[in-house]
């Protein structure tokens, strides 16, 4: 069995973030770049599930600028076989994510794909859903646990207020939320054979696939600064205040 | 010419920086308070494969240079791990180097592995205390005996020979009054640390409290001659052929904890709020940690050039020698600068920064002082006459 991983390349989740003075976008100069933290979880499971025998090969797949190559080469560091990076320099959306990762799925025919839930850039949580709407594949979002049968998979989903257990027929696309797993570390020897594993290179325009934007970002602003706190001295302060200031409790 | 990382050196920043992420500064707080070694932070980059970075890979190493080496000690440091976290793993990383390009197969297949795996943890016997950075004029003495030596005499600051159980050891093998040259008679072993021929004395210190340096005291020590790396006599060539990528790794170390002085320094200058606006308002506060950055950046590409001079096979004195004047210049400073940026809280154990300018004296004043660099360079590199 087959499975393809995904793996964008995002601003590490320890920096804190600036936006551009023109408010056009975030800076990216010297920035610290990372493989998307849920997609690291999604790596982590496809490596696991290989490690338990239940899958032969992990395909990782990159969409984005020549440097997602970093990003590849981590992933394949985690225990993945083999790489693709479909090429472009377009700031790629959702949409055009997906059509990518369908065209990938049509040549590999994988059985299994895992992507993160989102990705913390953007936070869009939509590529999942449309790779499965666009392949015409069952899917599973937000999984905190996944377990491979003969043909379908059984994946406990984290919804508000609980969890759901659902069985879907493979292949199938399956999301990851943050309690799936915890993704190792690169150990060195594991990053000295990612140097020897193959990463294929193609372009949006090689699968036929059309990547401009079709949504514009007119503005981009930060969050407002959070007001300091203050220190009350006693429980009857803290419930007057929570009341008639804040007025959350009644 | 090229500043940036391949992908490859990314992932060896990346997966060092995860290691460490699990030690965090109270980690290193209570084991500057405790006087603990770091046994659990060793333990993971052991089960990393990471002892091994600079070893063949013939023996289990991953065979990368002394630039990946010093990314990893350099990514070290500046988590906040710092001179404790650097100096708990460093002699095992290039400290075997002797044996990796002077022994005999037989030497290498033996000493190696273990090493690489975490079974056997070295220390390096250099220093004494009569001979100082004139190190050809150290006593201690090896008398052939046989198949064997007897080693007798002391050392001093060796570092880890609290938990080693080797140690490489550079004594005298022929009487100075009876070499041509200070630099001859010296010879190389790596060899069992036998404690019940050296007494290993703990040296109370300024800081870096969990990771020791001690006083040996060698008496009779028996050392079987298949211990002795190369030829009996060229010692002092072969220590030589270490003391670049050590300088390099050093300095490495002195910059990362340099950085992590300011990254904290900065945050503080942000969030301290004093005459109603934050003290980095000023320019007397920010100004000093603008140009701390610049001077890590700067000796940080000096180390990058002196590692990379080394991995080409190419002379790298001058270079790896500034590397460690400017990265200890530059840690100092910053380290210094985060206290005074801190104030009172500078003073305070819970600020990390009082730590990190005790560590930093460790790169200032080893494996070579910043007096003999400037001899150094004046002579080699500006054919100034001999000063020492
Ligand atoms: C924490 C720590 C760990 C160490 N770990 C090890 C270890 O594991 N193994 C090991 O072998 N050693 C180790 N050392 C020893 C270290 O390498 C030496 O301390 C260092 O080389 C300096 O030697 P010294 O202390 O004998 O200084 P000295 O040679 O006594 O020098 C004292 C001072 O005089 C100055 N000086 C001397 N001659 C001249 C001159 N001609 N011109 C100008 N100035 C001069 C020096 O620059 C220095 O400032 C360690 C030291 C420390 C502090």
């Amino acid at each position: 069995m087959k499975v393809l991983v995904t793996a964008k390349r995002v601003v590490d989740y320890n920096v804190s973030i600036r936006v551009l003075s023109d408010n056009s976008g975030v800076d990216l100069n010297n920035v610290k770049m990372s493989v998307n933290p849920f997609d690291e979880i999604a790596i982590e499971e496809a490596v696991r599930l290989k490690e338990a025998g239940k899958v032969e090969e992990v395909i990782v797949l990159s969409i984005g600028t020549s440097a997602s190559q970093e990003q590849i080469r981590t992933c394949l560091a985690l225990g993945a076989d083999r790489g693709i990076l479909i090429e472009t320099d377009v700031e790629v959306q959702p949409l055009a994510i997906a059509k990518c990762i369908k065209a990938i799925i049509d040549k590999e025919q994988p059985s299994l794909i895992i992507t993160g839930k989102q990705a913390i850039d953007g936070d869009n949580s939509q590529t999942g859903q449309m790779v499965a709407a666009l392949a015409g594949l069952a899917q599973a979002t937000f999984a905190s646990k996944i377990e491979l049968n003969e043909d379908t998979a059984t994946v406990t989903r984290e919804i508000d207020g609980g969890l759901e257990v659902i069985t879907v027929k493979l292949p199938a696309v399956v999301t990851t939320d943050l309690r799936l797993n915890e993704p190792r570390y690169a150990s060195l020897p594991n990053i000295m054979k990612a140097k020897k594993k193959p990463v294929e290179v193609l372009t949006p325009e090689d699968l036929g696939v059309d990547v401009t934007p079709r949504v514009k970002t007119l503005k981009v602003t930060p969050p407002a600064e959070r007001k300091a706190g203050i220190i009350v001295e006693t429980v009857e302060a803290l419930v007057d205040k929570l009341k008639n200031e804040a007025k959350v409790i009644s | 010419m090229n500043f940036e990382y391949s992908s490859q050196q990314v992932s060896i920043q990346q997966a060092i920086e995860k290691i460490c992420a699990s030690f965090d500064a109270d980690y290193w707080l209570a084991r500057d308070r405790d006087g603990v070694f770091p046994n659990e932070f060793v333990a993971a980059i052991t089960a990393g494969g990471w002892l091994g970075i600079a070893m063949p890979e013939a023996y289990g190493g991953a065979g990368l240079g002394i630039t990946e080496t010093a990314i990893m000690a350099h990514t070290i440091a500046r988590s906040g791990a710092g001179m404790t976290g650097a100096s708990a793993v460093h002699l095992n990383l290039f400290g075997p180097n002797p044996i990796v390009v002077f022994g005999t197969e037989d030497q290498k297949q033996r000493f190696l592995p273990p090493l690489i795996q975490g079974q056997d943890r070295a220390c390096f016997g250099v220093t004494e205390p009569d001979a100082g950075l004139n190190t050809t004029q150290l006593v201690t003495r090896a008398v052939r005996d046989g198949d064997h030596y007897v080693i007798n005499g002391r050392k001093l600051w060796t570092t880890t020979a609290q938990t080693a159980n080797k140690i490489l050891l550079i004594v005298r093998t022929t009487a100075l009054a009876d070499c041509k040259k200070p630099t001859e008679g010296l010879s190389l072993f790596y060899t069992d640390l036998n404690r019940e021929s050296i007494e290993v004395r703990g040296i109370e210190k300024m800081g870096r409290k969990a990771v020791d340096s001690n006083a040996l005291f060698i008496d009779n020590l028996i050392v079987p001659i298949e211990d002795r790396i190369g030829e009996e006599g060229l010692g002092w060539k072969y220590l030589l052929h270490g003391l670049n990528p050590e300088r390099i790794l050093i300095a490495a170390e002195a910059v990362g904890l340099g950085q992590a002085a300011l990254a904290r320094a900065s945050q503080y200058a942000k969030e301290r709020v004093v005459f109603n606006r934050s003290i980095g308002k000023n320019q007397g506060i920010q100004h000093p940690l603008a140009v701390n950055w610049m001077e890590l950046e700067a000796a940080q590409l000096m180390v990058q050039k002196a590692a990379s001079l080394y991995d080409a096979g190419k002379p790298c004195g001058a270079e790896a020698n500034s590397a460690k004047y400017l990265a200890a210049e530059a840690g100092l400073s910053a380290c210094q600068r985060a206290v005074l940026t801190h104030g009172g809280m500078g003073y305070a154990k819970e600020y990390h920064v009082e730590r990190y300018l005790r560590e930093i004296m460790i790169p200032v004043i080893a494996p070579i002082s910043q007096e003999l660099i400037k001899s150094f360079i004046a002579e080699q590199v500006l054919g100034q006459d001999k000063s020492y």
